[in-house]
């Protein structure tokens, strides 16, 4: 499916979901609106609305409407700026990591070639194997199942919903996400602080918890999944709406359970929605530096994720061989990441 | 019409009533939930600014706006407001205007598997994170002289976010009939002209999305202004907030919880302002 009709049919299925709750009215976007039929009307409701004939013309009637040498011009800023502000410095992290270059002293001078010492040195180092360690959890709960189920639950549930209900939650989740992440840190500093925090007000009896210190891991988990459910919200928002409402209303109608309907109807429907944001969200997360504006990593490296591992081994100790050897771990595992969910792309599209 | 009737039996049946009210309570019981779990940690952003003695707690402040003045009169908070302006005001305009052009070109010229192209693209700018890249990042401007300038963190900026907002754009491009350009081009107008003239303005929502979603990018980045820039007075807010410490060594709440708030409102108010005129949502941006 093209994106353009993907997008035309999500334009005229939204109004559709208004239809049955008759709630206030409003239109979902500004793309909403024009005539859209009543959805109960459609009686084809077991196969899918044929696409309309993609727009596509073919390549001989098309006049160029720019020349190759203009395209190029106006191609190359951006490709130059990708290329060297951001390929340039992954390949030379490759690099980097085989070398001992550092900060200070004569290996910052002439940097010597030291091959794979880097990366022994890493998998020997009892922080660098647990900073993995928690890099993954971190990714797999705050990301996948905290995000990602979160951020579905919501799309899903709040589907059809159109009054001020729904657009407060989205308006709350959505801010949580724009706040500057300095901001949110201290937002959640004092929200789980130990005297006064309103966490522990909240909780009865007279608790003080610090929960930095205590449970400095779930702590991140949480806040992560605060601070980044907008986006998976979002993504599935829209490929909800690219679902026909026929679909649901037939599941309904034959008495299908939700979860019935979720695994039959809306999932395979908006798995490539699903992957592409698993995806992004896994990276994102592996990635993230933000726990170290909450924790700094500590107490005693239990939120020490690979990003503030690798900040503190190359900016804090100088030692930016070693630092560059972490950050090519890293780009390794997010390949993998892209490689794991392109296969599942792949296997997934070649059943259907 | 069949399913219409089938409906509505369905809806007379006690039983079936029953149960959509219990889940419909139970929809707002969550609806609540959640609604608490996103608000609350902002609460402390609402009430510490106004409040005369801010503690971590959140409370009904005795309400002050001296908090305020002691920001304005703080000339580091007022010139990291500044840097943050600069930087995201010139590190947008150049995303936007790069791959404004770069994303008409590329969809107006026909190379094979463009659009694979641009994914992975941006699939490899996730791949490449900033975060990973945070040493060579650092060398890299240094040994070209812009370490400790606005301008390096304005060129690593731009970079890491124009994949995606070629990306975002491209599509945009797309839905542009050519037969606008096609008829301005009879009339004699150059490619810049048409570009100026007949595409901005018809993708001008695309261009809104990715405006806003690079000046959140840039006005929230920590890490790059962090790593790059030495000096105090070239700082951005994102950095600065962290050094509003009071005599004790504890953070000076009262600097920190308005400072908190006057560089919080803009990318709030951006966004309220983004969703009531064109909606803040994804529109198949994001694909497959």
């Amino acid at each position: 499916m093209t994106a353009d009709d993907g997008r035309r049919r999500n334009d005229a299925a939204a109004p559709g979901h208004d239809v049955p709750t008759g709630a206030d009215g409003e239109q979902p976007g500004p793309a909403g609106g024009g005539t859209v039929q009543p959805v109960l009307a459609d009686e084809g409701t077991t196969s899918v609305p044929e696409p309309e004939p993609r727009p596509k013309a073919d390549a001989t009637a098309e006049v160029a409407v720019i020349n190759k040498p203009t395209a190029i011009g106006f191609v190359a800023p951006a490709l130059g700026l990708i290329g060297v502000f951001m390929m340039f410095p992954a390949v030379w992290a490759l690099y980097l990591g085989l070398t001992n270059y550092r900060v200070t002293g004569t290996a910052a001078r002439e940097p010597e070639f030291v091959g794979t010492d880097n990366f022994t040195r890493a998998l020997e180092d009892p922080l660098f194997t647990s900073s993995l360690w928690i890099t993954l959890i971190f990714m797999a709960f705050s990301g996948v199942v905290g995000q990602m189920g979160l951020g579905f639950t919501l799309a899903w549930l709040f589907r059809r919903w159109r009054g001020w209900t729904r657009r407060t939650i989205e308006v709350l989740v959505i801010m949580s996400w724009i706040i500057p992440g300095s901001v949110v840190a201290f937002l959640w500093r004092a929200f789980l602080d130990g005297e006064g925090g309103t966490l522990n007000a909240l909780i009865p009896g007279d608790v003080t918890t610090e929960w930095l210190l205590r449970q400095p891991l779930l702590a991140i988990i949480v806040f992560n999944i605060w601070r980044g459910t907008a986006f998976a919200m979002l993504l599935f928002d829209a490929a909800l709406n690219t679902l026909p409402p026929s679909h649901l209303e037939t599941a309904k109608v034959s008495g299908a359970s939700t979860w019935q309907t979720l695994r039959d109807i809306v999932f395979p429907a908006v798995r490539g929605h699903m992957l592409t944001t698993a995806l992004l969200v896994s990276m994102w997360t592996f990635n993230l530096f933000t726990p170290f504006l909450l924790t700094g990593g500590g107490p005693n490296y239990q939120t020490e994720v690979l990003a503030i591992y690798v900040y503190r081994v190359g900016f804090g100790q100088g030692d930016f061989g070693f630092g560059s050897a972490v950050s090519a771990v890293m780009l390794v595992i997010n390949l993998i990441i892209a490689l794991v969910y392109f296969r599942v792309l792949r296997d997934r599209r070649k059943k259907a | 019409m069949r399913l219409m009737s089938s409906l509505q039996i369905d809806e007379t049946d006690p039983m079936t009533t029953v149960k959509a009210l219990l889940s419909r309570i139970g929809l707002y019981l969550f609806a609540v939930i959640v609604g608490l779990f996103f608000a609350v940690p902002m609460l402390w952003l609402l009430t510490a600014p106004f409040d005369a003695t801010p503690g971590l707690n959140v409370s009904w402040p005795s309400f002050t706006l001296d908090n305020f003045k002691g920001v304005f009169e703080n000339p580091r908070a007022v010139t990291s407001l500044r840097n943050s302006l600069v930087l995201a005001v010139i590190a947008t305009g150049c995303v936007v205007v790069s791959a404004a052009f770069a994303g008409y070109a590329l969809s107006r010229v026909r190379i094979p598997g463009r659009n694979l192209l641009l994914y992975m693209l941006m699939l490899f700018s996730a791949v490449v994170s900033g975060t990973a890249t945070m040493v060579p990042t650092f060398l890299l401007i240094y040994e070209i002289g812009l370490i400790n300038t606005h301008t390096g963190v304005v060129l690593i900026l731009t970079g890491g976010m124009l994949p995606t907002a070629l990306f975002i754009l491209k599509d945009f491009m797309d839905s542009v009939p050519r037969s606008y350009e096609e008829s301005a081009q009879v009339a004699g107008a150059s490619s810049i002209q048409i570009l100026k003239d007949i595409v901005v303005p018809v993708v001008r929502p695309g261009l809104a999305v990715i405006a806003v979603w690079a000046l959140v990018n840039i006005w929230g980045d920590f890490l790059t202004p962090f790593i790059l820039l030495r000096s105090a007075d070239l700082y951005p807010a994102a950095v600065v907030i962290y050094n509003f410490y009071d005599e004790t060594g504890r953070p000076d709440l009262s600097l920190v919880s308005a400072f908190a708030f006057l560089y919080s409102i803009p990318v709030v108010l951006m966004y309220l302002f983004v969703n009531a005129r064109y909606g803040f949502r994804f529109h198949g941006g994001i694909k497959r």
